[in-house]
C-alpha cells in the first residue's frame, strides 16, 4: 500500500530507505503481522542499485543486468506484504525514544515506533582532487542514477576515473546504452593486488568474481583504459575542460567535458549517528561503521542498521541484513509470528555465503591516500568552499578535531552536513596530527539531518496557494 | 608528577578561558583543566548573544563591564570573535507588554542606568523592518549586539594559553582536596597544586561545590537553538521577544539563529542531549508569525548545549563562604556568555587584589547558605 | 554533456526554466531534466559565487539546489518534474523564501 501521508502515529517497525536492505526489512516484518512504515526520500523504491526499477524508461533487461531486474520481485513483495510504503518522505529526525521527524507533502510530522530498521545505504566516498568542485565532475553513481531513471547517457568527451567493483558495472552500462567514454582512469594502486592476495581464495568462491571479471573485458574491450593513475586534476574556465593525469610520473593531459569520479561507497551515517548510534573507524574500508551485534542492533536500544549503512557488502548482503533485523523485531515484539518466517540460523548463513570474499575486494580496492587526503588549495568542504590548507592552517592554530575545526572553518556546516568532506576533514586531520582517525573523531551530527523549511517544520502553510495545494492534495 | 600553579582552573568554557586569561595578564600563571575541549558545552554553542538588555539588576554592573571588554575584544584576544554591535531589541507583542517595558525603563532609570530606551512601532519597524505590522513597540539596547560563541571561547582559549595558561583539555579534573593552603586537583596523570581553585565548571559546577560542602541549587539544562541556511541581509539587531520564547540574529554571513530557551534534554554524564522537535516546532511557528518573510528559509541545524542553571537564575561568583582560595564562576542561567570576558577580569581582580569595585553582592554563594 | 537514450518512449513534459519552455519526460528529476535541456543550468554558491552543477545526483551534495515554483533551495535531483513547473537557477544568495 502506497500512501502519501502516515496513516498512523506508532507503528511496531519504521523501515527508512526503500533499497535492497529495506525493502527485505519491511516485506519480512509485514508479513510477519507488524505494522510496519517503509518511508523512502525518492519518488520509487530501489534506492541506489535498483533506482527507478518500478519507473525506468530503459525496459530492455540487457542493458541493465539480471541483476538490476531482481530489484523488482522484491518490489512486488513488499507491495504483497501489507507494509504501508511511504516515498517522497524525507526523515529529518531519529531520536534515542524512537520518535521520528518525517518531512511529506510540505508538512512535518512526528511518529513513534517501537523498532526502526535503518536502511539508508551508503554514498561514494569523497573523492576531493583539485577541481572537483567544477561543473561537469561528476560521481559515477549520479552519470548511473540519470541513466536508470532518465535514460540520460554521457555524450561530448568523457573521463571516468577511480576504481572499486561499482566502478567497473558503472562504466559497463553506459557503453552498453550507447554513452560515450574516452578514457578510463584506474586508479587502483598496484600494490594492493599483492596486498590483497591472501584474501583471494575466498573471493574465489564469491558470487561476484566471475561477473566482475566479464564486466572488466567488456569495458576493456571498448575503451582505452590507463591503469596505475597516481594523480588527477579538473580543470577549465567556469567549466570542466580538460583532465591531467599522472602514472609512473609521467603527466598526461586529456579533454574532458564530463568527469565521472569514482572510488567506492561509505556507509551513510548520518542519520544514525545524530540518534546517537555507536560507531567505529573500519581500518580496512577507511570509513566509519556502526557497531552491531549479530542481530544488526545498535547501541541504541530499539535501532538495527542493515544495508551498506552497516558497513560495506553490497546488494545482497543487504538483502540478507534486511531479513536479519526485520527477523530480531519480529522475535522481540511478536515471536509467536516467527515461526512463518526463515529462521535466525538460516538467515545467518545466508549472510554469511554473500559476504565472502568482500575482504579481498576492501584492501584490493581501498584508495590511495593521496585521492583521500588532498592538498593545498584542492577545495575539501564544497559547500563552506574550505580547501586543504585552510583546514591545516588551523589545526596549526589548535583546531585538534572535527568539531573543534568548526568554530576556525565552518567546515560541516553547510547543507551537506559534512556528507561530502567528512571523511576527509577526519583523515586529514589525523593525518596532520600524527594520531587515528577513531582518536579524531568525527563531526558531532544532529537532526535535521536534511534542512527542512521554517514552514515545514512548523507545519504551516508557507502562503495562501500552498494551503490550497495542500487542501487539494 | 606533582605540578604548581599559581591558580587551578576547571572548565575551559567561556568564563573558565577568560578568567585565566586575566589571570595572566596579572602574572599568574595558572592552570586551566577541561574535560573536553574548550568549548565544547554551552559557551560554544550557545546563540552568541552580547546583551545587557533585559538583565537582573544584580548583574547589570557586572554586564556593563563585560560591555567594555567586549567593545576592546579585538585588541585583547587578537580575534575579531565575531562580535558585532548592532543592538538587542526586545518586542513588545501587545500594549500590554509594552506597558511592562514603559515601567522597566522608568525603574531602571531610577537606579542610575540608562542602557535600555522605550520604543514606539515606528522606531521598532525602523530597526526591525521585517517584524510583524501589529507589534506596538519594546525596548532597545543599543551598545549591545553578539559574537561567534565557538570563535570567541576558542580566541580566549588561545591567547590564555599563549600568555601563559597551562591548557589541559581532555582531562577530567578528579580528588578536588585541599592540603594545608594549597588545593590539589589529579588530571590526566598529574596532581596539580595551586593556592587559588576557581570553579568555573558550568552544569558541573554544581557538583563540585557540593562536593566542596557548599551545595548550591542547580539544575542542569540544554537550551536548543537552530540555524537557516544563508539569507539575503534583512535583520542587523538581535531580537527577543518579551512574552514567548524567541531569540533571533542574522550572522554576517548571512544564517539566522533561533532561540530562545525551549529546553532539550540533557544528558550530564555522556555530556549529550537529546533535542525535543515538538518544542522546535514552537518556535517554527513563532518565528512563522512575526516574520513571514522567513517562512520558506531553511533550518540546517539545530543543537543544544548543557548548562547550570541556579534556583533563582543568577550566577554564584566570588569567593567561597566556606574555603579560602576557592572561588566560584557558575550558574550562569543561559545568559552567561556576555559576562564571560567581564566575569574573567573581575575574577582575576578578585583573586589577585581580594577586591572589585563591580558589584557583585546579589550573585554570591552566601545567599544560598543555609 | 549527457543526451538522451533513444528508446525512451515517456510522455513529455512541459517545464519551464528561468522562463524558457524545456521539454522533460515523465519520471525525470529536475535536475536530470536539466542536464538533458542542454542549457545552461549552472547555479552560483551562496558563499562566493562560484559556479556548479549536480554532483550526486542522490540527494547528499545539496549542488542541484535550484528555486521551484518560488520556493527556493530545494534538491532539483529529489524533485520531480510536473507540467508547467518553473524552476529557476540560484544565483548567489536567493531571496529569502523565494
Ligand atoms: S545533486 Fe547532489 S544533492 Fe542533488
Amino acid at each position: 500500500m502506497t500512501s502519501n501521508r502516515p496513516m498512523r502515529d506508532e507503528y511496531d517497525v519504521a523501515v527508512i530507505g526503500a533499497g535492497p536492505a529495506g525493502l527485505a526489512a519491511a516485506s519480512l516484518s509485514a508479513q510477519s503481522g507488524l505494522s510496519t512504515l517503509l518511508l523512502d526520500e525518492n519518488q520509487g523504491p530501489g534506492g541506489q542499485v535498483w533506482r527507478a526499477v518500478t519507473s525506468t524508461p530503459l525496459k530492455q533487461t540487457r542493458l541493465l543486468g539480471d541483476d538490476y531486474w531482481a530489484g523488482s520481485k522484491l518490489v512486488e513483495e513488499v507491495r504483497a506484504s501489507g507494509a504501508e510504503i511511504l516515498q517522497g518522505a524525507t526523515v529529518w529526525s531519529l531520536d534515542p525514544h524512537l520518535e521520528l521527524g518525517i518531512s511529506v507533502g510540505g508538512g512535518s510530522q512526528f511518529i513513534r515506533a517501537r523498532r526502526v530498521i535503518l536502511a539508508t545505504g551508503a554514498l561514494e566516498r569523497p573523492f576531493p582532487i583539485p577541481g572537483w568542485t567544477l561543473p561537469g565532475v561528476m560521481t559515477a553513481g549520479a552519470a548511473q542514477t540519470v541513466l536508470k531513471s532518465s535514460g540520460l547517457v554521457p555524450s561530448g568527451k568523457t573521463v571516468v576515473a577511480g576504481q572499486g567493483p561499482l566502478f567497473w558495472l558503472l562504466t559497463a552500462q553506459i557503453l552498453r546504452m550507447g554513452g560515450q567514454i574516452d578514457l578510463i582512469l584506474d586508479t587502483t594502486q598496484r600494490l594492493n593486488y599483492l596486498r590483497a592476495l591472501p584474501h583471494a581464495a575466498a573471493f574465489l568462491r564469491s558470487p561476484y568474481l566471475l561477473k566482475g571479471l566479464a564486466m572488466m573485458r567488456e569495458v576493456r574491450s571498448k575503451v582505452r583504459v590507463v591503469s596505475g593513475v597516481t594523480k588527477i586534476a579538473a580543470s577549465g574556465d567556469g567549466r570542466l575542460e580538460r583532465v591531467t593525469y599522472e602514472v609512473r610520473g609521467r603527466s598526461a593531459t586529456a579533454p574532458a567535458d564530463l568527469l565521472l569520479l569514482h572510488q567506492g561507497v561509505v556507509p551513510n551515517v548520518n542519520l544514525a549517528m545524530s540518534a546517537g548510534v555507536k560507531h567505529q573507524w573500519d581500518e580496512i574500508q577507511l570509513c566509519w561503521v556502526p557497531v552491531l551485534d549479530s542481530n544488526c542492533g545498535t547501541s541504541v536500544d530499539g535501532i538495527a542498521i542493515a544495508g551498506d549503512g552497516a558497513g560495506i557488502a553490497g546488494v545482497l548482503a543487504a538483502v540478507a541484513r534486511g531479513r536479519i533485523a526485520a527477523r530480531a523485531a519480529v522475535e522481540a515484539l511478536k515471536p509467536e509470528a516467527g515461526a512463518k518466517a526463515p529462521s535466525m540460523d538460516t538467515l545467518r548463513a545466508a549472510l554469511a555465503k554473500v559476504e565472502r570474499g568482500r575482504r579481498f575486494l576492501d584492501v584490493l580496492f581501498q584508495p590511495p591516500k593521496q585521492f583521500r587526503i588532498p592538498e593545498g588549495d584542492t577545495v575539501v568542504c564544497r559547500c563552506e568552499e574550505v580547501t586543504a590548507q585552510d583546514i591545516l592552517d588551523s589545526v596549526a592554530i589548535g583546531a585538534t578535531g572535527p568539531n573543534q575545526l568548526k568554530a576556525y572553518r565552518r567546515t560541516g556546516m553547510g547543507p551537506c552536513q559534512g556528507r561530502l568532506c567528512g571523511l576527509t576533514v577526519t583523515e586529514l586531520m589525523a593525518d596532520a596530527r600524527g594520531k587515528t582517525p577513531e582518536e579524531i573523531g568525527y563531526y558531532r551530527l544532529r537532526a535535521p539531518v536534511k534542512p527542512i523549511t521554517l514552514s515545514e517544520l512548523a507545519s504551516l502553510p508557507k502562503d495562501e496557494s500552498a494551503t490550497k495545494a495542500v487542501v487539494r492534495g | 608528577m606533582t605540578l604548581r600553579a599559581d591558580a587551578i582552573i576547571i572548565g575551559g568554557g567561556i568564563h573558565g578561558c577568560s578568567t585565566a586569561l586575566h589571570l595572566c595578564l596579572r602574572d599568574f600563571r595558572p592552570v586551566l583543566i577541561e574535560k573536553d575541549y574548550a568549548g565544547r558545552h554551552a559557551s560554544g554553542v550557545n546563540a552568541g548573544g552580547v546583551r545587557q538588555l533585559a538583565r537582573h539588576v544584580a548583574e547589570i554592573p557586572l554586564s556593563i563591564r563585560s560591555m567594555d571588554v567586549w567593545e576592546n575584544v579585538q585588541d585583547l584576544v587578537g580575534d575579531s570573535c565575531g562580535f558585532d554591535s548592532h543592538g538587542q531589541v526586545l518586542v513588545a507583542e501587545d500594549e500590554a507588554e509594552l506597558e511592562i517595558c514603559r515601567a522597566r525603563v522608568a525603574d531602571l532609570n531610577m537606579r542610575g542606568f540608562s542602557h535600555e530606551e522605550l520604543i514606539d512601532a515606528k522606531e521598532l519597524r525602523k530597526l526591525v523592518p521585517a517584524v510583524a505590522e501589529t507589534c506596538p513597540g519594546g525596548l532597545v539596547s543599543r551598545r549591545d549586539g553578539a559574537a561567534n560563541p565557538a570563535q570567541t571561547t576558542t580566541a580566549f582559549r588561545r591567547q590564555a594559553e599563549h600568555l601563559g595558561t597551562v591548557v589541559r583539555e581532555g582531562v577530567e579534573a578528579t580528588n578536588i582536596r585541599k592540603d594545608g593552603r594549597l588545593w590539589r586537583v589529579d588530571a590526566g596523570g598529574e596532581t596539580y597544586e595551586a593556592p587559588v581553585l576557581v570553579n568555573a565548571a558550568g552544569a558541573w559546577g554544581g557538583r563540585i561545590a557540593a562536593s566542596l560542602g557548599e551545595p548550591v541549587p542547580v539544575e542542569t539544562v540544554a537550551p536548543m537553538l537552530m540555524i537557516t541556511s544563508r539569507v539575503p541581509a534583512f535583520i542587523r539587531p538581535v531580537v527577543i521577544l518579551r512574552g514567548r520564547k524567541l531569540s533571533f540574529k542574522q550572522f554576517e554571513n548571512g544564517t539566522v539563529l533561533i532561540g530562545g530557551g525551549h529546553l532539550a534534554t540533557p544528558y550530564q554524564d555522556s555530556g549529550e542531549t537529546v533535542l525535543d522537535w515538538r518544542k522546535l516546532q514552537e518556535s517554527a511557528r513563532t518565528v512563522w508569525e512575526l516574520f513571514p518573510i522567513m517562512r520558506n528559509a531553511t533550518v540546517v541545524r539545530a543543537w543544544a548545549g548543557i548548562e547550570a542553571r541556579t534556583a533563582d537564575d543568577l550566577p554564584v561568583i566570588g569567593p567561597s563562604a566556606r574555603h579560602e582560595g576557592l572561588f566560584h564562576q557558575f550558574g550562569f542561567s543561559l545568559h552567561g556568555f556576555q559576562l564571560g570576558p567581564g566575569t574573567g577580569a573581575v575574577m582575576a581582580e578578585l583573586i589577585a587584589t581580594g577586591n572589585t569595585n563591580t558589584p557583585i553582592d546579589g550573585l554570591r554563594v552566601e545567599r544560598f547558605a543555609t | 554533456m549527457f543526451k538522451r537514450f533513444d528508446g525512451d518512449a515517456r510522455q513529455p513534459v512541459e517545464i519551464f526554466v528561468d522562463g524558457r519552455p524545456v521539454m522533460a519526460r515523465e519520471g525525470d528529476t529536475v535536475s536530470a531534466a536539466l542536464l538533458a535541456s542542454g542549457l545552461d543550468v549552472r547555479r552560483q554558491t551562496a558563499v562566493s559565487g562560484a559556479p556548479r552543477l549536480p554532483y550526486c545526483m542522490m540527494g547528499v551534495c545539496f549542488d542541484c539546489l535550484v528555486t521551484i515554483d518560488g520556493m527556493g533551495n530545494r534538491q532539483g535531483c529529489l524533485v520531480p518534474v510536473r507540467p508547467g513547473m518553473q524552476v529557476e537557477i540560484q544565483k548567489g544568495k536567493r531571496e529569502i523564501g523565494r
